[in-house]
């Protein structure tokens, strides 16, 4: 499981000792490759009858989480607002 | 949003294909996605290391702002932590993986995915997606009921990119850099923080 880090770890020091000339076509690259793997993630749920049948309840399931997750960071965020707001903002 | 539908669209055609069976079924066999995704996590890491911003950014912070990412990730946690004690089928340890993608849909469930299966992973595909689009569409209204950090927070690992325009436009230009700063703080945590939860039973 952390060979999966290790890659972006040993990403981070190539990109960095190659930081004089910029590697433009990365982010094409990055792009192509989540495409790549997101359509791998399709076939492996449409082949999976499995998840097929209970995709509507993964759905609500994902929207459950999905809104507690941001009202959570929302309220959090408030929170250090009105600690901050106060004092001055300025750099 | 454009290009969450594109993403979407390259999941729904690899969806129908799975479900026809039109495909050959030696690609699943091999740990094809496992290399494809070491090869992504390697070019993500490329882009941070050779990104002269990334390290230089930071100094012109207001101090406190700095501890924003931190209550994004706290409050995401208590929050997917909420909702988890409603859902019997999913551990614990599944919500704060999948609440630890903060908006990051493409990168988060491929992980989740390779970690714990297609249907945790289907579930943090879509759950983060909804997160980004929350965001985009609520923005103006956290701000006015939750200040003007609100949006950055919600935005999660998305707010260098597809939710920058929408929290500039609605918290103010004066929040831009905060908003790269929570952006690239958390894009950096996602891959660590997802495989941690991963990790745990």
């Amino acid at each position: 499981m952390f060979i999966v880090i290790g890659c972006m770890l040993a990403g981070i020091a190539v990109g960095y000792f190659f930081r004089q000339q910029k590697i433009r076509s990365i982010h094409k690259i990055i792009l192509a490759l989540i495409w790549l793997l997101l359509f791998l993630l399709g076939l492996e749920v449409g082949a999976n009858e499995t998840v097929v049948r209970q995709f509507a309840k993964l759905g609500f399931e994902a929207f459950l989480l999905a809104v507690g997750g941001t009202l959570g960071s929302i309220i959090a965020a408030w929170l250090l607002w009105l600690s901050v707001r106060n004092k001055s903002l300025s750099k | 949003m454009k290009g969450s539908l594109i993403i979407l669209s390259f999941f729904a055609t690899g969806l129908l294909l799975g479900i026809f069976r039109l495909f050959p079924s030696d690609i699943l066999q091999y740990n094809t996605s496992f290399y494809v995704l070491c090869a992504l996590m390697f070019s993500v890491g490329i882009s941070i290391g050779n990104d002269p911003n990334s390290f230089r950014q930071f100094r012109s912070l207001n101090p406190r702002l700095i501890f924003l990412p931190l209550m994004t990730i706290l409050g995401t946690w208590l929050g997917v932590i909420t909702v988890g004690f409603f859902l019997n089928d999913r551990s614990l340890a599944d919500c704060l993986a999948v609440g630890s993608g903060f908006g990051y849909y493409s990168l988060s469930s491929i992980l989740i995915t390779q970690y714990k299966g297609v249907e945790l992973g289907t579930i943090a595909l879509l759950s983060n997606i909804m997160r980004e689009i929350i965001t985009l569409l609520f923005a103006p209204w956290m701000v006015k009921y939750f200040g003007k950090l609100a949006p950055i927070s919600a935005g999660g690992a998305t707010t260098m990119d597809t939710t920058f325009p929408v929290i500039v436009r609605n918290s103010g230009k004066e929040f831009a850099i905060i908003s790269i700063y929570q952006g690239f703080i958390m894009d950096f945590s996602v891959p660590f923080l997802v495989t941690f939860f991963c990790s745990l039973k």
